[in-house]
Protein backbone atom coordinates (compact mmCIF):
# COMPACT_ATOMS: atom_id res chain seq x y z
CA UNK A 1 0.00 0.00 0.00
CA UNK A 2 1.19 3.32 -1.12
CA UNK A 3 1.46 6.10 1.70
CA UNK A 4 1.34 9.40 0.39
CA UNK A 5 3.39 12.63 1.69
CA UNK A 6 2.65 16.04 0.84
CA UNK A 7 4.16 17.27 4.10
CA UNK A 8 7.60 17.68 2.33
CA UNK A 9 5.64 20.06 -0.81
CA UNK A 10 3.47 22.12 2.08
CA UNK A 11 7.51 22.81 4.05
CA UNK A 12 8.98 23.98 0.63
CA UNK A 13 6.05 25.42 -0.78
CA UNK A 14 8.05 28.47 -1.58
CA UNK A 15 10.42 26.81 -3.64
CA UNK A 16 7.56 25.89 -6.05
CA UNK A 17 5.57 29.24 -6.12
CA UNK A 18 9.27 30.55 -6.92
CA UNK A 19 9.56 27.90 -10.05
CA UNK A 20 6.15 28.78 -11.11
CA UNK A 21 7.33 32.44 -11.09
CA UNK A 22 10.37 31.84 -12.86
CA UNK A 23 7.78 29.61 -15.76
CA UNK A 24 5.37 32.70 -15.83
CA UNK A 25 8.30 35.24 -16.51
CA UNK A 26 10.07 32.59 -18.94
CA UNK A 27 7.22 32.30 -21.07
CA UNK A 28 5.90 36.05 -20.84
CA UNK A 29 9.57 37.01 -22.43
CA UNK A 30 9.12 34.08 -24.78
CA UNK A 31 5.54 35.21 -26.16
CA UNK A 32 6.88 38.84 -26.47
CA UNK A 33 9.97 37.64 -28.47
CA UNK A 34 8.25 35.17 -30.01
CA UNK A 35 5.54 37.88 -31.60
CA UNK A 36 8.00 40.27 -32.71
CA UNK A 37 9.83 36.72 -34.70
CA UNK A 38 7.00 36.06 -35.98
CA UNK A 39 5.62 39.63 -37.36
CA UNK A 40 8.86 39.67 -38.70
CA UNK A 41 8.43 36.04 -40.08
CA UNK A 42 5.06 36.92 -41.58
CA UNK A 43 5.85 40.36 -43.22
CA UNK A 44 9.48 38.73 -45.23
CA UNK A 45 6.67 35.55 -45.71
CA UNK A 46 4.17 37.76 -47.61
CA UNK A 47 6.44 40.58 -48.77
CA UNK A 48 7.50 38.53 -52.20
CA UNK A 49 10.93 38.37 -52.36
CA UNK A 50 11.69 34.81 -53.14
CA UNK A 51 15.23 33.91 -51.48
CA UNK A 52 13.74 35.28 -48.16
CA UNK A 53 10.46 33.42 -48.23
CA UNK A 54 12.22 30.27 -48.96
CA UNK A 55 14.01 30.98 -45.57
CA UNK A 56 11.27 31.62 -43.53
CA UNK A 57 9.55 28.55 -45.19
CA UNK A 58 12.71 26.21 -44.31
CA UNK A 59 12.81 27.57 -40.78
CA UNK A 60 8.94 26.97 -40.35
CA UNK A 61 9.05 23.99 -41.64
CA UNK A 62 12.07 22.16 -40.07
CA UNK A 63 10.72 23.90 -36.80
CA UNK A 64 7.19 22.54 -37.05
CA UNK A 65 8.78 19.02 -37.95
CA UNK A 66 11.22 18.74 -34.96
CA UNK A 67 10.17 18.00 -31.06
CA UNK A 68 11.25 20.79 -29.28
CA UNK A 69 13.13 18.94 -27.50
CA UNK A 70 15.41 17.87 -29.96
CA UNK A 71 15.69 21.79 -30.53
CA UNK A 72 16.53 22.41 -27.00
CA UNK A 73 18.98 19.85 -27.20
CA UNK A 74 20.85 21.50 -30.48
CA UNK A 75 20.84 24.56 -29.45
CA UNK A 76 22.04 23.93 -25.85
CA UNK A 77 24.33 20.92 -26.42
CA UNK A 78 24.88 21.46 -30.32
CA UNK A 79 25.34 25.09 -30.95
CA UNK A 80 28.92 25.26 -28.45
CA UNK A 81 30.49 23.03 -31.38
CA UNK A 82 30.43 26.17 -33.47
CA UNK A 83 31.49 28.83 -31.07
CA UNK A 84 27.93 29.38 -29.70
CA UNK A 85 27.39 28.84 -25.85
CA UNK A 86 24.98 29.63 -23.77
CA UNK A 87 23.81 29.75 -19.99
CA UNK A 88 20.86 27.07 -19.46
CA UNK A 89 18.59 29.86 -19.24
CA UNK A 90 19.35 31.88 -22.14
CA UNK A 91 19.27 28.55 -24.17
CA UNK A 92 15.72 28.02 -22.86
CA UNK A 93 14.54 31.16 -24.07
CA UNK A 94 16.15 31.71 -27.23
CA UNK A 95 14.95 28.16 -27.98
CA UNK A 96 11.49 28.73 -26.70
CA UNK A 97 11.60 32.19 -29.23
CA UNK A 98 12.62 29.89 -32.21
CA UNK A 99 10.10 27.70 -31.77
CA UNK A 100 6.92 29.63 -30.99
CA UNK A 101 8.26 32.16 -33.75
CA UNK A 102 7.69 29.51 -36.25
CA UNK A 103 4.21 28.73 -35.29
CA UNK A 104 3.36 32.19 -34.75
CA UNK A 105 4.58 33.16 -38.28
CA UNK A 106 1.99 30.70 -40.08
CA UNK A 107 -0.65 32.31 -37.52
CA UNK A 108 0.29 35.72 -38.39
CA UNK A 109 0.49 35.28 -42.11
CA UNK A 110 -2.72 34.02 -42.29
CA UNK A 111 -4.66 37.08 -40.50
CA UNK A 112 -2.84 39.58 -42.63
CA UNK A 113 -4.02 37.33 -45.46
CA UNK A 114 -7.38 36.88 -44.08
CA UNK A 115 -8.18 40.97 -44.67
CA UNK A 116 -9.39 41.49 -48.13
CA UNK A 117 -7.95 43.45 -50.51
CA UNK A 118 -10.90 45.45 -50.82
CA UNK A 119 -11.55 46.55 -47.30
CA UNK A 120 -7.85 48.47 -48.19
CA UNK A 121 -9.32 49.54 -51.34
CA UNK A 122 -12.42 50.96 -49.09
CA UNK A 123 -9.71 52.68 -46.42
CA UNK A 124 -8.59 54.24 -49.56
CA UNK A 125 -11.50 55.43 -50.59
CA UNK A 126 -12.25 56.69 -47.34
CA UNK A 127 -9.19 58.81 -47.19
CA UNK A 128 -7.79 57.05 -44.93
CA UNK A 129 -3.78 57.64 -44.73
CA UNK A 130 -1.13 55.24 -45.06
CA UNK A 131 -0.77 54.49 -41.30
CA UNK A 132 -4.13 54.77 -40.93
CA UNK A 133 -5.57 52.01 -42.55
CA UNK A 134 -2.38 50.00 -41.36
CA UNK A 135 -3.53 50.49 -38.19
CA UNK A 136 -7.62 49.99 -38.24
CA UNK A 137 -8.41 47.93 -41.13
CA UNK A 138 -5.73 45.64 -41.73
CA UNK A 139 -3.84 45.30 -38.26
CA UNK A 140 -6.26 45.28 -35.82
CA UNK A 141 -8.88 42.92 -37.53
CA UNK A 142 -6.25 40.70 -38.40
CA UNK A 143 -5.05 40.41 -35.03
CA UNK A 144 -8.50 39.69 -33.97
CA UNK A 145 -9.14 36.95 -36.19
CA UNK A 146 -5.94 35.48 -35.19
CA UNK A 147 -6.53 35.98 -31.13
CA UNK A 148 -7.52 32.70 -30.58
CA UNK A 149 -5.31 31.26 -32.25
CA UNK A 150 -2.11 33.11 -31.40
CA UNK A 151 -3.05 32.49 -27.42
CA UNK A 152 -3.51 29.26 -27.22
CA UNK A 153 -0.70 29.09 -29.12
CA UNK A 154 1.03 31.05 -26.22
CA UNK A 155 -0.83 28.63 -23.26
CA UNK A 156 0.93 25.63 -25.40
CA UNK A 157 4.06 27.49 -25.46
CA UNK A 158 3.71 28.15 -21.32
CA UNK A 159 3.22 24.26 -21.19
CA UNK A 160 6.31 23.03 -23.65
CA UNK A 161 8.26 25.27 -21.31
CA UNK A 162 8.19 22.28 -18.73
CA UNK A 163 10.95 20.67 -21.36
CA UNK A 164 13.50 23.37 -20.12
CA UNK A 165 14.20 21.56 -16.76
CA UNK A 166 16.10 18.85 -19.13
CA UNK A 167 19.05 21.44 -19.43
CA UNK A 168 18.27 22.29 -15.93
CA UNK A 169 17.15 25.81 -16.48
CA UNK A 170 14.68 27.10 -14.02
CA UNK A 171 11.55 27.01 -13.81
CA UNK A 172 8.69 25.23 -12.31
CA UNK A 173 9.76 21.89 -13.43
CA UNK A 174 12.70 22.13 -12.70
CA UNK A 175 12.01 23.23 -8.82
CA UNK A 176 9.54 20.57 -9.04
CA UNK A 177 12.81 18.05 -9.68
CA UNK A 178 14.87 19.53 -6.98
CA UNK A 179 12.05 18.86 -4.51
CA UNK A 180 11.58 15.39 -5.99
CA UNK A 181 15.13 14.82 -5.20
CA UNK A 182 14.86 16.04 -1.51
CA UNK A 183 11.94 14.58 -0.54
CA UNK A 184 11.59 11.24 -3.01
CA UNK A 185 8.12 12.02 -2.60
CA UNK A 186 7.82 11.86 -6.70
CA UNK A 187 4.31 11.04 -7.14
CA UNK A 188 3.05 13.22 -4.95
CA UNK A 189 5.47 16.37 -6.01
CA UNK A 190 4.43 15.49 -9.64
CA UNK A 191 1.05 15.42 -8.78
CA UNK A 192 1.25 19.29 -7.14
CA UNK A 193 3.30 20.47 -10.29
CA UNK A 194 0.59 19.27 -12.52
CA UNK A 195 -1.79 20.74 -10.82
CA UNK A 196 0.10 24.31 -10.93
CA UNK A 197 0.86 24.06 -14.30
CA UNK A 198 -2.99 23.64 -14.94
CA UNK A 199 -4.22 26.71 -12.94
CA UNK A 200 -1.34 28.93 -14.72
CA UNK A 201 -2.77 27.60 -18.14
CA UNK A 202 -6.26 29.19 -16.46
CA UNK A 203 -4.49 32.24 -15.18
CA UNK A 204 -3.12 32.85 -18.80
CA UNK A 205 -6.35 32.02 -20.75
CA UNK A 206 -8.15 34.30 -18.20
CA UNK A 207 -6.14 37.33 -18.93
CA UNK A 208 -5.84 36.52 -22.64
CA UNK A 209 -9.94 36.74 -22.60
CA UNK A 210 -9.57 40.30 -20.76
CA UNK A 211 -7.11 41.31 -22.90
CA UNK A 212 -9.59 40.06 -25.95
CA UNK A 213 -12.57 42.19 -24.33
CA UNK A 214 -11.18 45.47 -23.90
CA UNK A 215 -9.26 44.92 -27.07
CA UNK A 216 -11.50 43.88 -29.66
CA UNK A 217 -14.59 44.64 -28.40
CA UNK A 218 -16.55 46.02 -31.49
CA UNK A 219 -19.17 44.81 -33.30
CA UNK A 220 -17.74 42.55 -35.47
CA UNK A 221 -19.02 42.48 -39.30
CA UNK A 222 -19.59 38.78 -39.28
CA UNK B 1 36.41 7.28 -23.18
CA UNK B 2 35.56 9.61 -25.87
CA UNK B 3 35.40 7.41 -29.22
CA UNK B 4 34.25 8.67 -32.95
CA UNK B 5 30.98 8.97 -34.44
CA UNK B 6 30.91 6.05 -36.53
CA UNK B 7 28.10 4.22 -39.03
CA UNK B 8 27.64 1.87 -36.22
CA UNK B 9 26.26 4.81 -33.97
CA UNK B 10 24.13 6.22 -37.17
CA UNK B 11 22.64 2.04 -37.22
CA UNK B 12 22.10 2.68 -34.07
CA UNK B 13 20.44 5.58 -34.00
CA UNK B 14 18.43 5.03 -36.83
CA UNK B 15 17.14 1.40 -35.67
CA UNK B 16 16.16 3.49 -32.70
CA UNK B 17 12.97 4.95 -34.95
CA UNK B 18 11.28 1.61 -35.08
CA UNK B 19 10.39 2.68 -30.98
CA UNK B 20 9.47 5.89 -31.84
CA UNK B 21 7.00 4.77 -34.58
CA UNK B 22 5.76 1.41 -32.26
CA UNK B 23 5.46 4.58 -29.46
CA UNK B 24 3.42 6.42 -31.66
CA UNK B 25 1.39 3.86 -33.28
CA UNK B 26 0.22 2.32 -29.62
CA UNK B 27 0.00 5.91 -28.84
CA UNK B 28 -2.36 6.88 -31.91
CA UNK B 29 -4.67 3.68 -31.60
CA UNK B 30 -5.46 3.75 -27.96
CA UNK B 31 -5.93 7.27 -28.45
CA UNK B 32 -8.46 6.88 -31.77
CA UNK B 33 -10.62 4.65 -29.01
CA UNK B 34 -10.28 6.62 -26.36
CA UNK B 35 -10.89 10.31 -28.53
CA UNK B 36 -14.03 8.47 -30.30
CA UNK B 37 -15.53 7.76 -26.32
CA UNK B 38 -14.41 11.30 -25.34
CA UNK B 39 -15.56 12.82 -28.81
CA UNK B 40 -19.21 11.02 -28.24
CA UNK B 41 -19.17 11.64 -24.81
CA UNK B 42 -18.87 15.28 -25.37
CA UNK B 43 -21.77 15.11 -28.16
CA UNK B 44 -24.02 13.16 -26.04
CA UNK B 45 -27.63 14.20 -24.78
CA UNK B 46 -26.20 13.40 -21.30
CA UNK B 47 -25.13 16.23 -18.94
CA UNK B 48 -22.85 14.37 -16.80
CA UNK B 49 -20.92 12.58 -20.06
CA UNK B 50 -20.41 15.63 -21.79
CA UNK B 51 -19.15 17.11 -18.50
CA UNK B 52 -16.96 14.48 -17.87
CA UNK B 53 -15.79 15.13 -21.54
CA UNK B 54 -15.12 18.48 -21.00
CA UNK B 55 -13.07 18.06 -17.64
CA UNK B 56 -11.37 15.51 -19.27
CA UNK B 57 -9.91 17.57 -22.14
CA UNK B 58 -9.70 20.56 -20.18
CA UNK B 59 -7.03 18.58 -18.05
CA UNK B 60 -5.11 16.86 -20.70
CA UNK B 61 -4.94 20.11 -22.97
CA UNK B 62 -4.17 22.43 -19.83
CA UNK B 63 -1.32 20.44 -18.04
CA UNK B 64 2.21 19.88 -20.00
CA UNK B 65 2.34 16.42 -21.24
CA UNK B 66 5.66 16.04 -20.20
CA UNK B 67 3.77 16.75 -16.41
CA UNK B 68 1.70 13.73 -17.48
CA UNK B 69 4.35 11.10 -18.35
CA UNK B 70 5.92 11.50 -14.82
CA UNK B 71 2.70 11.32 -13.00
CA UNK B 72 1.74 8.32 -15.14
CA UNK B 73 5.49 6.62 -14.44
CA UNK B 74 5.82 7.37 -10.50
CA UNK B 75 1.83 6.77 -10.37
CA UNK B 76 2.49 2.72 -11.70
CA UNK B 77 4.33 2.40 -7.98
CA UNK B 78 1.20 4.09 -6.70
CA UNK B 79 -1.14 1.48 -8.17
CA UNK B 80 1.51 -1.52 -6.97
CA UNK B 81 2.97 -2.18 -10.32
CA UNK B 82 6.37 -2.28 -11.39
CA UNK B 83 8.00 1.00 -13.02
CA UNK B 84 8.22 0.43 -16.83
CA UNK B 85 9.08 3.28 -18.89
CA UNK B 86 7.24 1.37 -22.19
CA UNK B 87 4.02 0.79 -20.29
CA UNK B 88 3.86 4.75 -18.82
CA UNK B 89 4.78 6.14 -22.20
CA UNK B 90 2.20 4.34 -23.56
CA UNK B 91 -0.49 5.29 -21.01
CA UNK B 92 0.18 8.51 -20.63
CA UNK B 93 0.53 9.17 -24.42
CA UNK B 94 -2.58 7.40 -25.07
CA UNK B 95 -4.39 9.75 -22.39
CA UNK B 96 -3.12 12.85 -24.30
CA UNK B 97 -3.42 11.57 -27.72
CA UNK B 98 -7.43 10.71 -26.42
CA UNK B 99 -7.72 14.19 -25.15
CA UNK B 100 -6.40 16.25 -28.24
CA UNK B 101 -8.82 13.59 -30.48
CA UNK B 102 -11.75 13.83 -28.87
CA UNK B 103 -11.59 17.67 -28.92
CA UNK B 104 -10.63 16.93 -32.82
CA UNK B 105 -13.60 14.22 -33.64
CA UNK B 106 -16.28 16.41 -30.92
CA UNK B 107 -15.74 19.53 -33.39
CA UNK B 108 -16.08 17.50 -36.69
CA UNK B 109 -19.27 15.36 -35.31
CA UNK B 110 -20.69 19.46 -34.65
CA UNK B 111 -19.51 20.34 -38.08
CA UNK B 112 -22.11 17.98 -39.40
CA UNK B 113 -25.69 19.64 -39.95
CA UNK B 114 -28.29 19.43 -37.12
CA UNK B 115 -31.19 18.70 -40.19
CA UNK B 116 -28.95 15.18 -40.98
CA UNK B 117 -29.87 14.08 -36.78
CA UNK B 118 -32.93 15.21 -37.43
CA UNK B 119 -33.86 13.75 -40.63
CA UNK B 120 -31.89 10.83 -39.41
CA UNK B 121 -34.46 10.74 -36.71
CA UNK B 122 -37.24 11.29 -38.26
CA UNK B 123 -36.22 7.85 -40.41
CA UNK B 124 -36.26 6.62 -37.22
CA UNK B 125 -32.79 5.51 -36.67
CA UNK B 126 -31.47 4.94 -33.48
CA UNK B 127 -28.64 6.72 -31.79
CA UNK B 128 -25.84 3.69 -32.99
CA UNK B 129 -27.55 3.76 -36.47
CA UNK B 130 -27.36 7.67 -36.39
CA UNK B 131 -23.77 7.57 -35.74
CA UNK B 132 -22.60 4.91 -37.86
CA UNK B 133 -24.39 5.81 -40.73
CA UNK B 134 -25.46 9.35 -40.72
CA UNK B 135 -23.01 11.72 -39.34
CA UNK B 136 -19.37 9.87 -38.66
CA UNK B 137 -19.07 9.00 -42.20
CA UNK B 138 -19.54 13.05 -42.84
CA UNK B 139 -18.17 14.07 -39.80
CA UNK B 140 -14.80 12.09 -40.86
CA UNK B 141 -14.64 14.24 -44.11
CA UNK B 142 -13.61 17.36 -42.15
CA UNK B 143 -11.74 14.92 -39.20
CA UNK B 144 -9.07 13.45 -41.06
CA UNK B 145 -6.69 16.68 -41.72
CA UNK B 146 -6.44 17.76 -38.17
CA UNK B 147 -6.58 13.95 -37.34
CA UNK B 148 -3.26 13.35 -39.31
CA UNK B 149 -1.91 16.97 -38.08
CA UNK B 150 -2.00 15.26 -34.33
CA UNK B 151 -0.50 12.42 -35.75
CA UNK B 152 2.74 15.30 -36.34
CA UNK B 153 2.13 16.35 -32.60
CA UNK B 154 2.28 13.03 -30.83
CA UNK B 155 4.98 11.83 -33.00
CA UNK B 156 7.06 14.86 -31.75
CA UNK B 157 5.73 13.81 -28.14
CA UNK B 158 7.01 10.50 -27.70
CA UNK B 159 10.58 12.06 -27.62
CA UNK B 160 9.25 13.24 -24.25
CA UNK B 161 9.65 9.52 -23.11
CA UNK B 162 13.27 9.83 -23.51
CA UNK B 163 12.96 11.70 -20.63
CA UNK B 164 11.48 8.55 -18.26
CA UNK B 165 14.02 6.74 -19.69
CA UNK B 166 12.71 4.79 -22.67
CA UNK B 167 15.14 4.44 -25.38
CA UNK B 168 13.20 5.75 -28.62
CA UNK B 169 15.06 8.48 -30.94
CA UNK B 170 15.93 11.07 -29.01
CA UNK B 171 17.37 8.66 -25.92
CA UNK B 172 19.43 6.97 -28.67
CA UNK B 173 21.05 10.27 -29.88
CA UNK B 174 21.69 11.28 -25.78
CA UNK B 175 23.25 7.32 -25.53
CA UNK B 176 25.61 7.88 -28.90
CA UNK B 177 26.04 11.78 -27.75
CA UNK B 178 27.61 10.69 -24.36
CA UNK B 179 29.96 8.27 -25.80
CA UNK B 180 30.78 10.28 -28.55
CA UNK B 181 30.50 13.88 -27.37
CA UNK B 182 29.38 15.08 -30.94
CA UNK B 183 26.39 16.78 -29.98
CA UNK B 184 26.03 18.99 -33.27
CA UNK B 185 26.17 15.79 -35.54
CA UNK B 186 24.42 13.45 -33.54
CA UNK B 187 21.09 15.74 -32.86
CA UNK B 188 21.76 17.10 -35.93
CA UNK B 189 20.94 13.32 -37.20
CA UNK B 190 18.24 13.01 -34.65
CA UNK B 191 16.16 16.25 -36.07
CA UNK B 192 16.81 15.16 -39.56
CA UNK B 193 15.20 11.71 -38.78
CA UNK B 194 12.13 13.52 -36.88
CA UNK B 195 11.87 15.81 -40.27
CA UNK B 196 12.05 12.79 -42.28
CA UNK B 197 8.88 10.92 -40.45
CA UNK B 198 7.44 14.35 -39.96
CA UNK B 199 7.37 16.18 -42.94
CA UNK B 200 6.00 13.88 -45.34
CA UNK B 201 2.60 14.05 -42.65
CA UNK B 202 2.49 17.83 -41.99
CA UNK B 203 2.30 18.15 -46.25
CA UNK B 204 -0.32 15.55 -46.31
CA UNK B 205 -2.66 17.35 -43.57
CA UNK B 206 -2.11 20.57 -45.51
CA UNK B 207 -3.05 18.98 -48.82
CA UNK B 208 -6.03 17.08 -47.13
CA UNK B 209 -7.01 20.33 -45.67
CA UNK B 210 -6.78 22.70 -49.18
CA UNK B 211 -9.13 19.91 -50.43
CA UNK B 212 -11.26 19.75 -48.02
CA UNK B 213 -12.21 23.20 -48.46
CA UNK B 214 -12.29 23.49 -51.76
CA UNK B 215 -15.32 20.78 -51.39
CA UNK B 216 -17.02 22.90 -48.84
CA UNK B 217 -16.26 26.03 -50.55
CA UNK B 218 -17.60 24.58 -54.15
Amino acid sequence: MYHFNFQPIFDNFDMLLHGAWLTVRLSLMAMVFGLIVSVLGAVAKTSGIRPLRWLVDLYVEVIRNTPFLIQIFFIFFGLPAIGIAMSPNTAALVALVVNVGAYGTEIIRAGIESIPQGQIEAGRALALSRVQILRHVVLKPALRNIYPALTSQFIYLMLTSSVVSVISANDLASAGADLNAKSFASFEVYLVLTVMYFLLAAGFSAVFAMIRRVAFSYPASR
Amino acid sequence: MIRVFSSADVLFIVMAVRWTLILSAIAFAGGALGGMAIALARTSQRKALRQFAAGFIQVFQGTPLLMQLFLVYFGLAVVGLPINPLLAAAVALTLHASAYLGEIWRGSIEAVPSGQTEAATALSLGYADRMRHVILPQAMRVATAPTVGFLVQLIKGTSLASIIGFTELTRAGQIVNNATFKPFLVFGTVAILYFALCWPLSLLARRMETRMRRAITR
